[in-house]
């Protein structure tokens, strides 16, 4: 394939900055692309844009509710031909998660996901809590109330608080 | 949206035939288990754990939508997710029948997790190489929910067998009575020889020896004996299920049975 024409590349573009307001509907102060979930936006073969999106948990029920904001975001910019497509492969992890979002994560009170590689070894050190800072914190359980945060207290200010689990 | 992932073996209609119900015994355990685990909510011993099996629920439900979703595409009859988990009768389902078990007290439903997120550990790892494009992208997505299902579940074993000498009895009570329902988990029959043949679905008897001598040392760290192996006739993979069964879909169906094709 020859390099993309600067019309596509500048549509692209475009939509990029488009998906970065369309927010995670469990936690709205991120977006869709901090989240680290749009995979690609490009042209195909067939002069369309193509747009990927890998959900974070297979049960997430926010997954559906993207799929209608992203396809809503699309039509009303006009790019209604663009295909969304569903990618599973490979899977989303929370390393993917941008240093924006980990940053907007933190000041909205949940604790950002450390490296995912090191937390599966049990060596991805403690969350910090987002009140205080302390690294003095203990995990009350993996689960928390969405499939992509653990509940965890800490031992500083005694807060309860999220973090963003490491997958 | 769509999915570009197709199957190498849709071309062969005999291997197809197969890899149906393959895929059919992978969702409907996934499905099955998510069903029994929502029956917790709300009944859980303390809050941690009620969200804990309320996630590890959403997790195996979502798993089984994408599954059922591929099972509907392989066998080309028009049936998606929804026809086949609400309008089949208990003889079509494939699930392990460990699976449809009830939940039995906490201890119940801890063994059957720990029980099935080995299985399961041993099963998507092998299926993360399968020559099927899409079961080695649901099960490298699905394998790392389980990684934490069975932390989840072997920290409980842990606590229940080396905990109050209640704690340990009802344990080892629970193994005791479901232990007969997991010859079925790593004992290969035609499907699952055919899978292997062609390089769909890993080698079950390589990994019965791997699960084995994992669950006979967590056994052994929560003083909890394993019981002896003995032959039983259900085996809910090739559709010979208990009576638990029938009941758990009269509730999960009811809706759609009642009111076909009612949506909100």
């Amino acid at each position: 394939m020859s390099a993309p024409e600067p019309a596509a590349a500048e549509a692209a573009r475009e939509v990029w900055r488009l998906l970065a307001r369309v927010p995670d509907p469990e936690i709205p102060a991120l977006s869709i692309v901090d989240l680290g979930i749009v995979r690609y936006v490009r042209e195909g073969a067939d002069r369309r844009l193509h747009v990927g999106i890998t959900p974070t948990y297979t049960g997430c029920p926010a997954t559906a509710a993207i799929r209608t904001a992203t396809r809503a975001a699309l039509d009303e910019s006009g790019h209604r031909d663009a295909l969304l497509e569903e990618v599973l492969s490979p899977p989303w992890t929370s390393d993917w998660l941008t240093p924006e979002g980990r940053a907007k994560l933190e000041a909205f009170g949940i604790a950002p996901p450390v490296a995912a590689a090191a937390a599966l070894r049990g060596a991805g050190g403690p969350a910090r809590c987002p009140r205080c800072g302390s690294l003095s914190t203990e995990r009350i359980s993996e689960f928390g109330s969405t499939p992509c945060k653990a509940h965890y207290v800490c031992s500083a200010c005694r807060e309860p608080f999220d973090q963003f689990k490491c997958i | 949206m769509s999915a570009p992932a197709a199957a190498p073996a849709r071309g062969d209609r005999a291997l197809g035939e197969a890899l149906f119900p393959y895929v059919l015994r992978l969702a409907d355990t996934s499905l099955v288990l998510g069903q029994r685990l929502g029956e917790w909510i709300g009944h859980a011993p303390a809050l941690e754990e009620d969200l804990g099996l309320a996630n590890l629920a959403l997790d195996l439900i979502g798993q089984a939508r994408l599954l059922l979703t591929y099972a509907g595409e392989i066998e080309g009859r028009g049936r998606d997710e929804d026809a086949l988990a609400y309008l089949r009768d208990a003889p079509e389902f494939r699930n392990l029948a460990l699976a449809e078990q009830p939940n039995g007290d906490f201890a119940h439903t801890i063994v059957r997790q720990w029980l099935i997120d080995g299985w399961q550990l041993e099963v998507y790892e092998g299926l993360t190489g399968s020559a099927d494009m899409r079961l080695a992208a649901i099960a490298a997505k699905a394998l790392k929910e389980t990684r934490y299902h069975y932390r989840f579940s072997s920290g409980w074993l842990l606590r229940l067998g080396d905990g109050t000498a209640e704690s340990q009895a009802r344990a080892q009570q629970a193994l005791d009575s479901l232990w007969r329902f997991t010859e079925e988990l790593f004992a290969p029959d035609e499907i699952d020889e055919r899978m292997a043949e062609a390089g769909i679905a890993p080698r079950l008897g390589a990994a019965a020896g791997r699960w084995e001598r994992r669950i006979g040392q967590e056994l052994r760290t929560a003083t909890l004996t394993l019981p002896e192996r003995r032959p039983h006739p259900w085996y809910g993979k090739c559709g010979v299920h208990t009576e638990h069964l029938g009941h758990l879909l009269g509730e999960m169906q009811h809706l759609q049975r009642t009111y076909p094709g009612v949506s909100w």
